[in-house]
């Protein structure tokens, strides 16, 4: 592509967002060595964690006899069902009330009331109605997900810009193609602000699910472990919860910085 | 002169503000010919983008009528195109997609389209940046973007509300001469707003002046400079005496007693 002079301007302060990249990146690999180095640390001196070495070693059992696997699959098949059918519902629902002032009306109140209640209150309720398979775990994930995700949705929509809808006004654009083509794209960087927001909300939701009802999973394991006061598997479980976490945030903000390269300045 | 293309008859507008309604436009009348260049200068809140939203059909006359090709306004029409200040480029579309966004609403064949984009890019001198987003764009290339793209759907009126405003001098001047001279090979019947005297005079036909409180027409003044208006026209002492007779009319408003509307 042509280089342009905003893009001139730009390319001045290139080659000092590598270096500054480099420095920040050397600065959290020594801050993540230096805290497995205090944790080891600390458990050597006596405190009653297991130590880095013996964390590791449970780890590679629960790999070999596939107990790890199986665990992170229920957990992750969980989330992924119940963050997908939450998002796809928000974003639905976002529309529709950000496009219908009656929508808005008429589900403004309720979401409102249940996105003060966390998720997990639902559970004892949702376990009496739906039973203890894999459905009330779904829901409840469902819920984390749909409630974070619904009102971003909405606010993208109600915050176009006005002059954009003049400009497909007057370039002959029906309230179909204004919809489609400047109130979607324009308010997809709220969605998937939203959808980051749902899909940390639904992963934590769901590993306290597990905690309370569950017959595998993350969340199960280390309830399991507890019994057997078992502290490596309690941490492999800590550190895949927070890996994945990690990993599926990461993954879903690349995604999204694709989306919405568009955006001035970022 | 035959049927004016745009003919405002008394158009007012009234806002509904709190107790007291607030009159932006007071009754406004103004014919504007075929092709002709029509600048509108005055103070803030005089009620010039009123005016042109009504003309543009974003906003509704509380009373009076305006027509364009003697057809009163109800909406946005194909025949009316719009440059708004703020450029409103879709900053997810690249610059041709922007320039196509009016001939894929009204289904102009994927050919033609490119064709014609082609063409309108070219003439405003942003071949090189066909393809890029908005954001990579400057100020006076995004509103040169945002005139191929009201050009694009063949309007035979183009109404721009203050598009230079927000641009440094240097690139204004630049930007009016090519304007012009876009106009002089693709002519239209152009309503252009401004808080610039020199702009207003530069590019008009006529000088538009109102006055606020309520909005109104203050005075009207032609400018019988001949085109192409180049540097030194603008150096030249009729262009001098010109722009001190807008200056004064838009200026020196206070001085005139309100006229009881
Ligand atoms: N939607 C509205 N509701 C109430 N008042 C409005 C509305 N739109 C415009 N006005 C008022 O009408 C007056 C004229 O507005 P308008 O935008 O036409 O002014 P303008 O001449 O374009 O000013 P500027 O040069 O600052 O753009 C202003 O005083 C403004 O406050
Ligand atoms: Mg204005």
């Amino acid at each position: 592509m042509a280089v342009t002079s905003a893009g001139a301007t730009r390319a001045d302060n290139a080659p000092a967002r590598p270096r500054k990249n480099r420095t920040f990146l050397v600065l959290n690999i020594i801050s993540i060595v230096a805290g497995i180095a205090i944790w080891w640390g600390l458990s050597l001196a006596g405190l009653q964690f297991p130590t880095p070495a013996e964390v590791v070693s449970a780890a590679w059992k629960m790999i070999q006899d596939g107990t790890l696997a199986t665990d992170v699959g229920a957990s992750l098949g969980r989330v992924l069902a119940g963050f997908a059918l939450g998002s796809v519902a928000a974003v639905i629902v976002g529309f529709v009330m950000g496009w219908y002032t009656v929508a808005r009306g008429l589900f403004e109140p309720w979401i409102q009331f249940f996105r003060t209640i966390p998720p997990l209150a639902m559970l004892p309720l949702v376990l009496v109605l739906m039973g203890i398979g894999e459905s009330p775990k779904i829901f409840v994930i469902f819920l984390a997900a749909f409630l974070s995700c619904v009102i971003s949705t909405y606010q993208g929509v109600v915050n176009v810009d006005k002059t954009l809808i003049n400009a497909a006004r007057v370039l002959g654009a029906s309230d179909g193609t204004i919809f489609g083509r400047v109130v979607v794209p324009a308010s997809t960087p709220f969605i998937l602000v939203g959808m980051r927001v749902g899909l940390g909300s639904a992963w934590g939701t769901l590993v306290a699910a597990e905690l309370l009802a569950a017959q595998a999973g993350l969340g199960h394991r280390m309830q399991s472990a507890q019994l057997y006061y078992d502290l490596p598997t309690i941490f492999v479980g800590i550190i895949a919860i927070g890996v994945l976490g990690l990993i599926m945030d990461r993954l879903l903000m690349i995604a999204g910085n694709k989306l919405t390269a568009w955006q001035e300045n970022r | 002169m035959s049927t004016p293309k745009i003919s405002v008859r008394d158009v007012q507008k009234i806002f509904p503000v709190g107790k007291e309604p607030f009159v932006a436009l007071g009754g406004v009348s103004l014919d504007i010919g075929d092709n002709e260049f029509v600048t509108v200068v005055g103070p803030s809140g005089c009620g010039k983008s009123t005016l042109l939203n009504i003309l543009a059909g974003l906003e509704q006359p509380t009373g009076g009528t305006a027509l364009v090709d003697g057809k009163p306004v109800t909406g946005p029409g194909p025949e009316r195109g719009v440059i708004f200040q703020q450029y409103a480029l879709f900053p997810w579309l690249t610059v041709r997609e922007n320039v196509e966004f009016g001939m894929r609403t009204a289904k102009v064949p994927k050919g033609e389209r490119r064709e014609r984009a082609e063409h309108f890019i070219r003439l405003v001198g942003l071949e090189q940046f066909a393809d890029a987003l908005p954001k990579t764009l400057s100020g006076g290339m995004k509103q040169r973007c945002a005139i191929a793209r009201a050009y694009a759907v063949n309007p035979s009126i183009l109404l721009m509300d203050e598009p230079f405003g927000a641009l440094d001098a240097l690139t204004r001047v630049r930007l009016q001469e090519q304007l012009l001279e876009t106009w002089s090979k693709e002519r239209r019947t152009v309503m252009f707003i401004t808080h610039d005297v020199d702009e207003a005079v530069f590019l008009a036909n006529r000088v538009v002046v109102m006055a606020a409180r309520p909005g109104r027409i203050a005075e009207i003044i032609d400018v019988d400079l001949p085109y192409p208006r180049d540097e030194d026209m603008r150096l030249s002492p009729e262009f001098g005496a010109l722009r001190n007779r807008v200056w004064h009319a838009v200026y020196h408003q206070r001085q005139i007693k309100e006229p009881a509307k």
